[in-house]
């Protein structure tokens, strides 16, 4: 069993419902931490010494947040530039965070159309998440791709939120069993594109 | 009395007048008192009388000086000097005793020479430090080295008195013992008076390390001012006695008094209490220097004493530059140990005048030496002037750089008021490597954090002395924890006038304070309890259920807001403060005010960030 980490931020959670539902979804699962940093360090004073014991006790790695101007919440990318030291992250001697899996959970306003070429936002989510991935490189994290909920800047029906709620467990609890066919799933778009194709039954 | 009061007049005007005038022109105090002295004396206006008894009596004001340096010297700092006092001292007084006495001898027999250099290897004490504390040179390493020297030649008078006598070839005139009129020790055996000397030390140092401290309490606790201000005094002139009686130099012993009180919290005020005499005195002192200036022997004999006095000069600057040489000094600070000491000291009249009674000199080889010297103390302050001269057109550029270098040392910052909210304060900044000097006005205060390791000092900070005593004049900040409003008012506004140059942030009590600190310009004003109340309401706001960083952002909201309400609030209570008849009626109305604000201030910007919809639909 795989222990997982799941980095939460989100700056309003009291005005946000899919993130909520995502995190209550996973909230209580065996091996899994949810790690709130807006709550934590609401002055953005990170502890680097707590954050990187989280991070060794841990085998994957989770940012969930909203996808805030095709990025994550500034509180991420302080987390980021302060916690992944040289020496322990990468660096020669860096090598806490070797062979750890990482991927973003997300939830963005516009829908899959949008996210391409020809789209409104010109750049697929995966192309957009290039920082964090050559980051994960550097860190010799094992890349995941993100497990994204698209085009809700409408609002989504109940139904949909449950289901993409319910699906986050799924893969979550998947990835900590390690069921998740890690081959099949690296070349898909999205973590959770296509379900039932890359979570092995037990 | 009439005529005392009379003499009085005449010294404290003539350095009324031209102590300004000397320092307008760039001359510095000592020259303008030497110049005061000059002018009331025989030669020109004649308006003072018995002159060697005034310079006698106010000599008391280099023993006070030797006071106030001990109370700037730790102990510690002390023994980091003992290798300048010892060698560079040591080797100064013999090689310039041998380097007079030596061609001396030509013409005089070899104990006449040897007195005589001896006596002349000694610079002058008040003169220099006197005129290295104006130019702010004191804390310097070249500073410290002239000092060093200066130490050595005051305990290297102790051996000359007693040598002095031994060297007499003529007869004695009368007695030469002027010891104190309490006891005579030189009627003791040699074993005694080697223990009462070492006794009167050991009693110095015991009085200082232990007895100083509940005394001084005691009498802070009376908050009579004039009363600690007498204990000062009679502790300095106490100590000056004892040693006198015991046949040591009484500028040795309040110098040790002073070391050992150094690390007392009182201090600044025993420093701020003996300035103003000390000061005084030396400033008549050198008064009289200059008026015992003998005009008529100068003008009959101006080419011995022109050469005595170049001769004198000379031979001082070579053995100072050989010094700086042997303790490898650099350049700069070289130059100014060989400028600094080159001149005859405040000591020779005293042992001239010793020799003269024991019979080891005549007047004929006296009085023309006793006005080279005299000249010699003249020209030094000028060839401290010449010296910046000469600096300032070599190396401008690099005194920028030093000057840098100390600010990244030490900023000085003075913090006032070290109660509930100034001991936090402090801790802070001590923890950022800013050591401030700390004031407090209550004594047992002082007395518990001490003992927890802060630098404390016991003092009304409202008193300009206490104020120059700490620092004020060169220090960047004030900070002003004073819970009185009173007290910091009339703080702010002392500092305003004598310290513009000081930058000051201020706690207030509340809001009527703050008001009142704006009203007179200063600008960095934190209100007391204020922020302990948005950091207890952010915590309540938490316990509601609202989210950590919502609670956050909602008071830094909050605290914004209020900034901006400030000037606001400011011109209402401005134009408001006369209509209201009692406080009572002012604080609601206050109140009133503010809350109506309150309700109109608009927080809901919080809400528009960060939400999912796009607000255009």
């Amino acid at each position: 069993m795989k222990k997982i980490l799941i980095l939460f931020a989100h700056p309003a959670i009291a005005r946000s419902t899919m993130n909520r539902a995502m995190k209550e979804a996973v909230t209580g699962l065996d091996g899994v931490m949810i790690h709130d940093l807006y709550s934590s360090y609401p002055d953005f004073y990170i502890d680097v010494g707590y954050e990187q014991r989280l991070c060794e006790e841990h085998d994957v790695i989770i940012f969930q947040h909203p996808f805030y101007w095709y990025s994550t919440p500034s509180i991420i990318k302080e987390w980021l530039d302060l916690v992944l030291q040289h020496g322990w992250a990468y660096g020669s001697e860096g090598r806490a965070l070797e062979g750890k899996h990482y991927c973003h959970a997300l939830t963005a306003g516009g829908d899959d159309t949008t996210y391409r070429s020809q789209g409104a936002n010109l750049f697929t989510i995966g192309e957009l998440l290039a920082p964090y991935r050559a980051t994960a490189n550097l860190c010799r994290l094992r890349w995941l791709p993100p497990f994204a909920v698209l085009g809700i800047h409408r609002g989504l029906p109940d139904q949909l939120i449950r289901s993409h709620a319910s699906n986050y467990r799924r893969v979550v609890t998947a990835l900590r069993d390690e069921q998740l066919d890690l081959q099949a799933v690296s070349d898909a778009a999205y973590l959770n594109s296509n379900l039932s194709s890359v979570i092995r039954q037990p | 009395m009439e005529h005392f009061l009379l003499q009085l007049f005449i010294f404290l005007t003539a350095a009324a007048i031209a102590v300004p005038a000397a320092k307008k022109l760039g001359l510095g105090s000592v020259l303008g008192y030497l110049i005061a002295g000059i002018i009331i004396g025989p030669y020109v206006l004649s308006l003072i009388g018995d002159i060697e008894e005034v310079m006698h009596f106010t000599e008391f004001g280099v023993v006070m000086m030797l006071f106030l340096v001990g109370l700037e010297l730790k102990p510690s700092l002390l023994w980091q000097m003992r290798v300048p006092i010892l060698g560079m001292g040591g080797l100064q007084v013999v090689l310039t005793t041998i380097a007079i006495a030596a061609p001396a001898q030509l013409f005089l027999n070899w104990q006449q020479s040897l007195a005589i250099g001896m006596i002349l290897a000694l610079s002058s004490t008040a003169i220099v430090l006197q005129t290295l504390r104006e130019k702010g040179l004191m804390d310097t390493p070249p500073g410290r080295s002239v000092f060093s020297v200066l130490l050595f030649q005051d305990l290297a008078v102790i051996p000359m008195l007693a040598l002095l006598p031994l060297l007499a070839t003529g007869a004695a005139h009368g007695d030469g013992h002027h010891g104190g009129g309490l006891f005579d020790i030189q009627a003791l055996p040699t074993y005694l008076r080697i223990l009462v000397t070492l006794l009167a030390i050991g009693f110095i140092f015991v009085l200082g390390k232990y007895g100083s401290r509940p005394i001084f309490r005691a009498i802070a606790a009376t908050r009579v001012r004039e009363i600690f201000v007498a204990a000062a005094l009679a502790l300095v002139v106490g100590i000056s006695l004892l040693m006198t009686v015991v046949g040591l130099s009484p500028a040795l012993g309040t110098f040790l008094a002073g070391v050992v009180l150094a690390n007392s919290e009182y201090r600044h005020e025993l420093e701020s209490d003996i300035e103003p005499f000390k000061g005084l005195l030396l400033g008549i002192f050198f008064i009289s220097i200059g008026a015992s200036l003998n005009f008529s022997l100068i003008g009959n004999e101006i080419v011995l004493i022109s050469g005595l006095v170049i001769g004198l000069v000379a031979i001082k600057m070579l053995i100072l530059y050989l010094v700086g040489l042997i303790f490898k000094m650099a350049q700069k600070e070289r130059r100014l140990l060989t400028v600094a000491l080159a001149q005859g000291g405040e000591f020779a009249f005293v042992l001239f005048q010793l020799s003269k009674t024991n019979g080891v000199l005549t007047d004929e080889l006296i009085d023309p030496l006793i006005s080279a010297v005299a000249i010699s103390m003249f020209l030094a302050p000028l060839l401290f002037i010449l010296h910046e001269k000469i600096l300032d057109r070599d190396s401008a550029p690099e005194e920028q750089g030093d000057s840098d270098v100390i600010d990244r040392l030490g900023h000085k910052v003075i913090l006032a008021g070290f109660g509930r909210l100034g001991t936090d304060l402090g801790r802070l900044l001590i923890s950022a490597g800013i050591r401030p000097v700390i004031l407090d006005h209550d004594a047992s205060n002082v007395d518990v954090l001490r003992k927890f390791g802060f630098e404390v000092y016991y003092g009304d900070v409202t008193r300009l002395d206490l104020l120059e005593a700490a620092g004020a004049g060169d220090a960047e900040l004030l900070i002003i924890t004073i819970g009185n409003v009173d007290k910091a008012r009339a703080l702010v506004t002392l500092c305003q006038k004598h310290y513009p140059h000081l930058q000051i942030a201020v706690s207030s009590a509340d809001r009527a304070a703050a008001y009142e600190f704006m009203d007179m310009g200063i600008t960095v004003i934190k209100r007391e309890t204020f922020d302990s109340a948005l950091a207890l309401g952010c915590d309540v706001l938490q316990l509601l259920g609202m989210p950590t960083y919502e609670a956050h952002r909602l008071t830094r909201l909050f605290r914004r807001k209020d900034e901006e309400m400030l000037p606001e609030l400011h011109k209402i209570f401005k134009s408001d403060r006369d209509h209201y008849v009692s406080m009572y009626q002012k604080h609601n109305a206050e109140l009133e005010e503010l809350m109506l604000l309150d309700t109109n201030v608009d927080m809901e910007e919080i809400e528009r960030a960060w939400t999912a919809g796009n607000p255009e639909e």
